[in-house]
């Protein structure tokens, strides 16, 4: 499903991460083999199946986009290996998605696969894996390590396993993160018939600022504590920046992603009292375009026990302001104001509600979402979600995906 | 909440020979990991307080708040010293038709040496599978509100979340997250009521109400039994002064270094007629548990 996009792609910069991912693997097998025989490790396995169905009321905006629905299906095998003393970890963890209507998000990813050392106050972890950093809810600002995988979800929480070597520290002083991240992994977008992308699809090979292309060795380093009431969080990170520019191609029939090199520092902090969680995510970055700052900043009051019931509800509140100017990777979030609900009846089906609505202050254009999930028997879940974009006028962030509201309906069984 | 087989228990010291009645501290844990007595060794008593009292009883007449704190003294962890702990629990949620529902869970505990500190525990659930290796991270603390992270494996996310919501239901069962948290002797006052036959055994019967906030409850009826301290029942009264729920423990087992540990409880809600009983698996101890390793930063590793 990719030999389209294969076409595109320069030969060189691949290969690099291609040799890493079959090195990689190569480690995996062996050290499966030799740990099958350890005494007292033991292997878990888990993960789930899934189906889903999205629905797409309005006609689409661009010519080749898919109509009404659009069936999928999803596999997530995980596998996870510790030694009798736990000082020795193997986490494996695929995904794959088969997609009726888009090949593109068709499409195949090691989310980890992954060796940890866990030493006295200090641990090892090599091979590919997922990171978050990050407190708000609306936005996931900070959380800048895994590329989005973006063929997934708009609410960027799906992510491609990177692979890297961390090192991490734990002291009085809190817990220290070096990272190398070694090789690049492309955004996936929506293909041409998928619905949910820019007027011109996203296709061909991607540009790099940087010389070594998607073999770039990146680094990052995060220092995080909790200090009472604080849950206090800051990194910095140098090397190629997850959100690509998007360049019209020669032809001017499509577009192509442009990778540059960032330098980046960032802070996440959380303020627990009572019933109120008070939270804040800001960077600074430069390299994509002038430098600039971003944030985000927000509140999350819990109604516990509501009407004398046992549901809890939820009310948040965040503001969003994105200071990068028309040369950087464009973003929805330059201005605007989250506000949402979540109610969770903590029944024994675990039955969850969210909803909530981004409003751009400059053009009025809104983003809404409901997602609400239960639980169906031991393995069942019935998750339903629901977006909806108003794009004020045709010049307004969301005008692109202004007929793409949608309601999605997955069933998920898991072992 | 901090489920309940924390063990807030602390010093690691040489435990003197006192009189077993006046052992005691100013921690203990709740019914859900009942209060251990140390076989043949009576644990030291750490406040002066507590001895101030034991020794008044003997000398004075007792109060019948006096003699329930003693009471609850001498029920009191005994069991300090057991460094840390794991246990794999079953909970099996019964509504009132009798449709049953279970999740398995993996509580690991660790005792902090330091008094001014409540233990670190976390909870790692194993079933149902689709949020499998979500965990729930406790530091206890002795007033204030505990701090309490969620880990969420889908998302490799660590949430710190409030800690107010003391009676509110925890996974969906008839226990309470207050029902889970370690209990401090300082967070109820008490009332001897009088003696009663359980079982085999003569229990004492101790009213006890709460002095913290947001509680669900009213006051709370324990009895505890005069053979080896443990408590063999709970009746919880809800803030109107009704009867809401209660508890029953039983199967109670006795480990190396004289811990005891119930390995049956039931909790059933008269009210709503469903009920939650929770089977543990035996206990393993002295597992080198470490603070790191009930870090928020050792959450994505501890599944």
């Amino acid at each position: 499903m990719r030999a389209r996009v294969r076409q595109f792609l320069p030969p060189q910069p691949r290969v690099r991460l291609r040799t890493l991912g079959i090195v990689g693997a190569r480690f995996l097998l062996v050290l499966m083999a030799s740990t099958a025989g350890a005494d007292g490790g033991a292997w878990t396995a888990a993960g789930s199946v899934a189906l889903e169905l999205r629905w797409f009321a309005d006609d689409p905006a661009f010519p080749g986009q898919l109509t009404g629905t659009q069936p999928s299906a999803t596999l997530a095998p995980e596998l996870r290996w510790r030694s009798a003393e736990r000082r020795h970890q193997v986490d494996l963890a695929a995904f794959g998605r088969w997609d009726d209507g888009d090949d593109e998000r068709s499409h195949v990813d090691l989310r980890e696969g992954s060796y940890r050392y866990v030493g006295d106050s200090f641990e090892v972890l090599a091979g590919v894996s997922r990171v978050f950093w990050g407190v708000t809810e609306s936005r996931h600002l900070v959380d800048v390590v895994n590329q989005t995988d973006a063929v997934e979800d708009v609410d960027e929480e799906d992510k491609l396993g990177q692979p890297m070597l961390r090192l991490a520290f734990q002291r009085d002083w809190g817990r220290l993160e070096l990272y190398s991240l070694l090789g690049f992994r492309e955004r996936t977008f929506p293909g041409p018939e998928g619905r949910l992308r820019p007027p011109l699809p996203v296709d061909g090979g991607a540009l790099y600022e940087s010389g070594a292309g998607d073999g770039r060795v990146d680094w990052a380093v995060r220092w995080s504590r909790a200090a009472g009431a604080w849950d206090l969080g800051a990194y910095v990170f140098h090397g190629t920046g997850r959100e690509p520019r998007l360049l019209p191609s020669a032809d001017g029939r499509r577009l192509v992603p442009f990778y540059r090199v960032t330098s980046q520092g960032g802070v996440d902090v959380q303020y627990t009292r009572g019933a109120w969680l008070w939270k804040l995510e800001a960077l600074a970055r430069e390299g994509q375009g002038a430098s600039f700052g971003a944030a985000v900043a927000g509140f999350e009051r819990t109604f516990y026990q509501l009407g004398g019931s046992s549901a809890d509800l939820g009310v948040l509140a965040e503001v969003l302001w994105d200071g990068r100017d028309p040369t950087a990777p464009a973003t929805i979030y330059d201005d605007d104001t989250f506000v949402g609900l979540r109610l969770a009846l903590n029944d024994v089906q675990d039955t969850e509600l969210l909803a909530g609505a981004v409003v751009d202050h400059d053009d009025g254009s809104v983003a809404a979402l409901v997602e609400a999930s239960r639980r169906f028997g031991g393995r069942t879940v019935l998750k339903l979600d629901v977006r909806l974009f108003a794009g004020a006028d045709p010049a307004a962030d969301l005008a692109a995906v202004d007929r793409d509201s949608f309601v999605s309906l997955r069933a998920s069984w898991h072992w | 909440m901090t489920p309940c087989l924390l063990e807030i228990v602390t010093a690691q010291e040489e435990i003197p020979p006192d009189p077993p009645f006046i052992k005691g501290g100013n921690q203990r844990r709740s019914d859900l990991c009942p209060p251990l007595v140390k076989g043949g060794r009576p644990a030291k008593g750490v406040g002066g307080f507590v001895l101030a009292v034991a020794l008044a009883s003997a000398l004075l007449a007792e109060t019948p708040e006096e003699k329930g704190f003693a009471i609850a003294a001498r029920s009191d962890r005994s069991d300090r010293g057991f460094g840390d702990s794991a246990v794999t629990l079953e909970m099996v949620l019964r509504n009132k038709a009798g449709r049953e529902a279970r999740r398995t869970l993996t509580i690991r505990t660790l005792e902090v040496p330091d008094e001014s500190r409540g233990d670190l525990s976390l909870v790692v659930f194993d079933s149902p599978p689709d949020i499998a290796g979500t965990g729930l991270l406790s530091h206890a603390k002795i007033l204030e509100p505990d701090d309490q992270w969620l880990y969420l494996p889908a998302l490799k996310r660590v949430k710190r979340i409030s800690s107010v919501n003391k009676s509110g239901p925890f996974v969906g069962s008839e226990l309470a997250f207050e029902d889970f948290t370690a209990l401090e002797l300082e967070k109820f006052d008490y009332k001897y009521v009088g003696e009663e036959p359980c079982g085999e055994l003569v229990c004492d019967v101790v009213e006890r109400i709460p002095r913290y906030e947001h509680s669900g409850y009213s006051r709370q009826k324990a009895w505890v039994d005069q053979d080896v301290y443990q408590a063999r029942k709970v009746e919880f009264f809800d803030r109107k002064g009704d009867l809401l729920k209660t508890l029953t423990l039983s199967d109670y087992r006795r480990y190396d270094g004289g811990w005891w540990r119930a390995h049956e409880l039931s909790m059933v809600n008269h009210v709503t007629g469903k009920s939650t009983d929770l089977l543990y698996s035996d206990y393993a101890f002295g597992l080198g548990l470490t603070e790191d390793d009930l870090s928020t930063g050792a959450l994505e590793r501890l599944r």
